[in-house]
C-alpha cells in the first residue's frame, strides 16, 4: 500500500507540470491573439518565399 | 511596366461594363478609367498599391480574399507624417533600440482580415532593412522590427500608408502603456487556485467516501497535511485580491462585498489548519479552494475588455502629435506640447487647428462639427479667430497661435471638475451588492452571537465549533458569484451586438436610467449623408452628367451629396473652375456655364436668408435649381424614439443653430426639452442641473464637443459609425449599426436587477440549509464539500441560463460575431 505515497506524489507533481506550462503559456502571449495564430497558419509558403529572397539578394 | 498577374477575372470592356468594382478595395469604379490589364481600380491610389505589390510579388494578397484593400480614394499629405524626422517624437514612439536595431509597435486601425495580416507580415520583401513584422490581429497592432540606420520611422509609415495601412499614432497612448501584467497576474492567480482546488478535491475523496469507518490512519495524515500544503498558496496567493479590497474598505469605513468574504476565507483557514494539526479533523480546505477559484472565475468572467477599443481618450489623442511651425530659418516640426503663443502655424486640408489661434493667410473654412456641434463648415476671415479642435478644409492656412493648447477654449472643457472623479469607482461604491452585504455581514454577526449564547447555556464546547462553521458556510460568495456571473454574461452579449461597455459597474447604472439626452449632429443626423427636394428647372441627362463633372472635384458636404445623388457620370472635363469657399463652384464646360453655391452666388434674386442656409442653387446657363438639404436621421432614430418615449424623459442638447427645430419636435414631442447653440461647457452644466434634481442621466453623444456631458452623466455613450474611429472618453461605446437596439439594452440592464434578486434567494436557501446544520454544530467537511459546488453550479447555471434567455427574446445576437 506504500506504493501509494509514490503515486499521490508523482501525480501532483505531473499536474504541477500541467500548471506550470499553463504559465508558461499565459507569459508567452498565446491568448493575447488567438483569432491571427488560426490565420497565420493557412499563409503556407512563408518559409520558402524567405529563403528565395534572400537568395536573390 | 513590371509583368501582371493575368489568372483572374475575365476580360471586360472598359466603355461598357458601366460600374466595374476596384480590383483592391472593391469599391465602385466612378468611371472606368484606371486600370491594369483587366483590372480596374477605383483611384489612383489603389492602382499604386497594386503595382506596388505586383512587383513585389506579393500578389498572394488578392488570393487570400477578394478586394482586400483599404480605398485609397482618400489621399494622405506627402509631409503629414513630417513630425516623426523629429528624434525626441521618435524616440518615445520606440519600444526598443540599440542604436540601431529598432522594436516600434503601430496600432493599425484598417487591420480587418487574414490578407491583411499576411500583407503586413511580408513588408520585409517590399523593404528588405525592415527584419521583422508581427501582426497581433486581435488588437491590430503591428511590431516592427527594422534597422533604424538603413531606415528611417518615417519611411516605414509612408511605406504602410502607400499599402492603405495607415497607423494611428498617439503619443498619449504610446506614453499609457496598459498595465498588462495586472491581468494576467489574475489568470496565474486563477490557474494556481484550479490547481490546489482540483487535487485538494481528489485528496479529500477518499476521507468523503470512507464516510464513519474513516480511512487508515496513516493516509488521513498524508492527505491532510498535502491538503494544507496545497492550500497555502491558494490563501496566501489567490486570494490575496480578497484581502486587500477588504482592508481597503475597512480603512475607508464601510463594508464593502469582499469584508465577510475575506472573513469567511481566514476563519475557514485558521480551523483548517487547527484541525488538521491536532489531528481532529480534516478542515474545509476543498470548500475553501474551490470558493476561492470560482470567484476568481467571475471576476476574470466580467473583466471583458476590448483591446483596440479605448475609452479613456481626451482630446489629445484627437490632436495631431506635432505641427509645423514657420520659423525664420523655414518649415519645422513642432510636437504640441512644445508649442508656445506666438508660434506660427502652417496647416493643410483635413489638418486639426492645435489651439486658438488667428488667421494670418489662406482661406480659412473650418469644419467644427466634431468639437461644437455645427454640422456645416464655416468661413473665417483674416485676422479672426479660430478655436481649437476645428478641421481646415481646402487649401493651405496659416495661423499664429494666441492661446497655449492646454488653455484654449475646447481643451479647457477638461479642466472641470467632472474629469478628475473616476466614475467606475464611484459607480462600485454605489452598488448594489455591496449594499446588500452590508445587512448580510449585520445579520450574520447578529446571529453569530446568538448562537454563541445559546451553546454557552447547553453545552459550552460547541461554542467554537458552530459559530466559525457558521461564518464558514454564511460567506456570502454566492452572491459575489451571482453578481460576476450575470455581468460577464451582459458584456458578452453586448459586445456580441456592437455594445461595449467600459466595465460591469455600467450594467447597474443602466438599469437606473430616467432620462435620456441625445445630441443632435452626428448622433440623430447622420453626418455625411444629406437628403433634398429640388425647385425649379429639372435637370436632363446630359445637365446632370455636367454638374457631375463640376461637382466632383469639390470637397464641399453639398458638393458630394450633389455628387452622389446624380451618380456615376463620365467626367467630361472643365475649360474653368473656380470654387470659392463658403460661397460656391464657377465653372464652364462644354461652353456651358455653370454655378453651384449660394442663391447670392449665382446671382439669384430675392432669396431668403434662412433658406440660403440650408439650400444649394446650380445654374446652367439661365436655368435655375434649388435644392434644399433636409437632415438625414439614423434610420433607426424614429423607432427608437417612439420606445423611449413611454418609458423615459428625453432631451436634446444641440451645438448647432435651430433651423431645424420644427422637424426635431415632430421627432421628439412637446414634452420633450430642445436645446440649440449648446457649447460643450453648457451640455456639461445641463446634464448637471438635471442630476441635482434627481434625475439618472443617459447621455448618447458622439464628439468631442459631448465630452463633458458623456463624463457628467451617469452614462455616456458614444455613437459612432466606425469603432475604429476617435471617441471620445465614455462608458460605453454603440456602433450605431445597432442603433435600434438600444431601449432593448435598457430594458436587459433592468432584467439584470432580477436576475441578480432571483438567484441571490436562490442562494440564501442554500444558506438556510448550511447553516442549519451549522448552528447545531453538525457542519461536517462533506456537507460543506457538497453544498458548496452545488450551489456555485445552480447560480452559474441560472445567471447565465437567464440572461442569454431573455436577452434572446429582445432579439439580441448570443452568437459571437466572428
Amino acid at each position: 500500500m506504500s506504493a501509494l505515497y509514490v503515486v499521490v506524489i508523482v501525480s501532483i507533481c505531473v499536474a504541477g507540470l500541467f500548471l506550470a506550462a499553463f504559465i508558461w503559456n499565459v507569459k508567452d502571449s498565446q491568448y493575447e491573439d488567438q483569432k491571427g495564430a488560426s490565420m497565420r497558419m493557412l499563409h503556407d509558403d512563408e518559409y520558402q518565399k524567405t529563403v528565395n529572397n534572400q537568395g536573390q539578394k | 511596366m513590371p509583368a501582371i498577374d493575368e489568372k483572374e477575372h475575365s476580360v471586360q470592356e472598359p466603355r461598357n461594363a458601366r460600374r466595374a468594382t476596384c480590383y483592391h478595395c472593391g469599391t465602385p469604379c466612378i468611371n472606368n478609367s484606371i486600370f491594369i490589364g483587366n483590372k480596374f481600380f477605383c483611384c489612383e491610389g489603389c492602382r499604386l498599391v497594386y503595382e506596388i505589390l505586383n512587383d513585389n510579388g506579393l500578389c498572394d494578397y488578392y488570393k487570400l480574399q477578394s478586394h482586400p484593400g483599404i480605398t485609397q480614394i482618400k489621399a494622405v499629405r506627402n509631409d503629414k507624417y513630417s513630425y516623426l524626422d523629429n528624434e525626441d517624437i521618435r524616440k518615445q514612439l520606440y519600444k526598443f533600440t540599440d542604436g540601431d536595431y529598432t522594436i516600434v509597435t503601430f496600432y493599425i486601425p484598417g487591420v480587418h482580415c487574414s490578407s491583411c495580416m499576411w500583407l503586413l507580415e511580408h513588408l520585409y520583401k517590399v523593404n528588405n532593412n525592415i527584419i521583422e513584422s508581427r501582426l497581433n490581429f486581435t488588437t491590430k497592432e503591428l511590431t516592427i522590427h527594422f534597422s533604424k540606420n538603413k531606415v528611417s520611422l518615417r519611411n516605414i509609415v509612408e511605406l504602410l500608408i502607400t499599402i492603405g495601412y495607415e497607423p494611428y499614432i498617439s503619443l498619449a497612448e504610446a506614453n499609457n502603456k496598459q498595465s498588462k501584467s495586472y491581468s494576467r497576474q489574475k489568470i496565474y492567480k486563477l490557474g494556481v487556485a484550479g490547481f490546489c482546488f482540483g487535487n485538494i478535491m481528489m485528496m479529500s475523496f477518499p476521507e468523503y467516501l470512507s464516510h464513519n469507518t474513516g480511512i487508515e490512519q496513516q493516509y488521513a495524515y498524508l492527505f491532510r497535511h498535502l491538503n494544507l500544503i496545497l492550500a497555502i498558496p491558494v490563501f496566501f496567493y489567490s486570494a490575496s485580491e480578497f484581502f486587500i479590497t477588504a482592508w481597503k474598505g475597512i480603512k475607508q469605513k464601510s463594508l464593502n462585498i469582499d469584508a465577510p468574504v475575506a472573513l469567511a476565507l481566514i476563519i475557514t483557514f485558521t480551523r483548517s489548519i487547527y484541525e488538521i494539526l491536532t489531528n481532529t479533523g480534516s478542515g474545509y480546505l476543498d470548500s475553501m479552494s474551490g470558493i476561492v477559484f470560482f470567484m476568481l472565475a467571475g471576476r476574470i468572467a466580467q473583466e471583458r475588455t476590448y483591446r483596440s477599443i479605448s475609452f479613456h481618450r481626451d482630446y489629445k489623442s484627437y490632436f495631431p502629435i506635432a505641427v509645423n511651425v514657420l520659423t525664420s530659418t523655414g518649415i519645422e516640426s513642432k510636437s504640441l506640447q512644445d508649442l508656445k503663443e506666438n508660434d506660427i502655424v502652417q496647416l493643410h486640408n483635413d489638418e486639426i487647428i492645435p489651439a486658438d489661434s488667428v488667421v494670418l493667410g489662406g482661406k480659412a473654412y473650418i469644419d467644427y462639427s466634431f468639437v461644437t456641434g455645427e454640422s456645416v463648415p464655416v468661413t473665417v476671415k483674416l485676422n479672426e479667430m479660430v478655436y481649437a479642435g476645428g478641421k481646415q478644409t481646402g487649401e493651405q492656412l496659416v495661423i499664429k497661435i494666441i492661446r497655449p493648447v492646454a488653455g484654449s477654449y475646447l481643451t479647457s472643457l477638461w479642466n472641470h471638475h467632472a474629469f478628475t472623479k473616476n466614475k467606475s469607482e464611484k459607480n462600485d461604491a454605489g452598488s448594489v451588492i455591496h449594499l446588500l452585504s452590508k445587512y448580510f455581514t449585520w445579520v450574520l454577526f447578529s446571529l453569530a452571537i446568538c448562537t454563541a449564547i445559546y451553546w454557552t447555556y447547553n453545552d459550552p464546547a460547541k461554542i467554537i465549533t458552530s459559530v466559525t462553521s457558521m461564518l464558514i458556510v454564511a460567506c456570502p460568495c454566492a452572491l459575489l458569484l451571482t453578481s460576476t456571473f450575470t455581468n460577464g454574461n451582459l458584456l458578452r452579449i453586448f459586445s456580441n451586438n456592437g455594445f461595449f461597455l467600459r466595465d460591469a459597474t455600467v450594467i447597474e447604472q443602466l438599469a437606473g436610467i430616467d432620462h435620456v439626452v441625445f445630441d443632435k449632429t452626428g448622433t440623430i443626423t447622420q453626418s455625411g449623408t444629406n437628403h433634398f427636394t429640388y425647385t425649379g428647372h429639372t435637370l436632363s441627362e446630359d445637365e446632370k452628367e455636367m454638374l457631375f463633372t463640376v461637382v466632383c472635384p469639390s470637397k464641399h458636404p453639398y458638393s458630394k451629396a450633389l455628387a452622389a445623388w446624380i451618380g456615376v457620370r463620365i467626367i467630361t472635363g472643365t475649360s474653368a473652375w473656380k470654387e470659392t469657399p463658403g460661397r460656391g463652384i464657377d465653372a464652364i464646360t462644354n461652353g456651358n456655364r455653370i454655378l453651384v453655391g449660394s442663391g447670392k452666388f449665382i446671382g439669384m434674386p430675392n432669396v431668403r436668408i434662412k433658406d440660403d442656409k440650408t439650400a444649394v442653387y446650380v445654374r446652367i446657363n439661365d436655368k435655375i435649381t434649388a435644392f434644399n438639404f433636409l437632415p438625414v436621421f439614423r434610420d433607426a432614430i424614429p423607432g427608437v424614439i417612439r420606445l423611449l418615449n413611454r418609458r423615459y424623459k428625453l432631451s436634446l442638447l444641440s451645438g448647432d443653430n435651430d433651423k431645424q427645430r420644427e422637424l426635431l419636435t415632430n421627432l421628439f414631442d412637446h414634452k420633450s426639452e430642445l436645446l440649440f447653440e449648446q457649447s460643450p461647457l453648457d451640455k456639461l452644466h445641463y446634464i448637471e442641473t438635471l442630476q441635482q434634481n434627481g434625475g439618472k442621466i443617459m447621455m448618447i453623444g458622439d464628439g468631442l464637443n459631448d465630452a463633458g456631458a458623456l463624463q457628467q452623466s451617469n452614462v455616456g455613450i458614444t455613437l459612432t459609425d466606425d469603432i475604429n474611429n476617435f471617441t471620445p472618453s465614455c462608458d460605453a461605446i454603440l456602433d450605431a449599426k445597432n442603433f435600434e437596439l438600444l431601449p432593448n439594452v435598457l430594458k436587459l440592464a433592468k432584467a439584470s436587477r432580477y436576475i441578480i434578486g432571483c438567484s441571490f434567494i436562490v442562494s440564501a436557501i442554500y444558506n438556510i440549509i448550511g447553516l442549519s446544520f451549522a448552528v447545531r454544530g453538525l457542519l461536517s467537511p462533506v456537507i460543506a464539500a457538497i453544498l458548496m459546488p452545488l450551489s456555485t453550479l445552480c447560480i452559474i447555471v441560472i445567471t447565465t441560463g437567464a440572461t442569454s434567455i431573455i436577452a434572446g427574446r429582445l432579439n439580441f445576437t448570443l452568437k459571437s460575431r466572428d
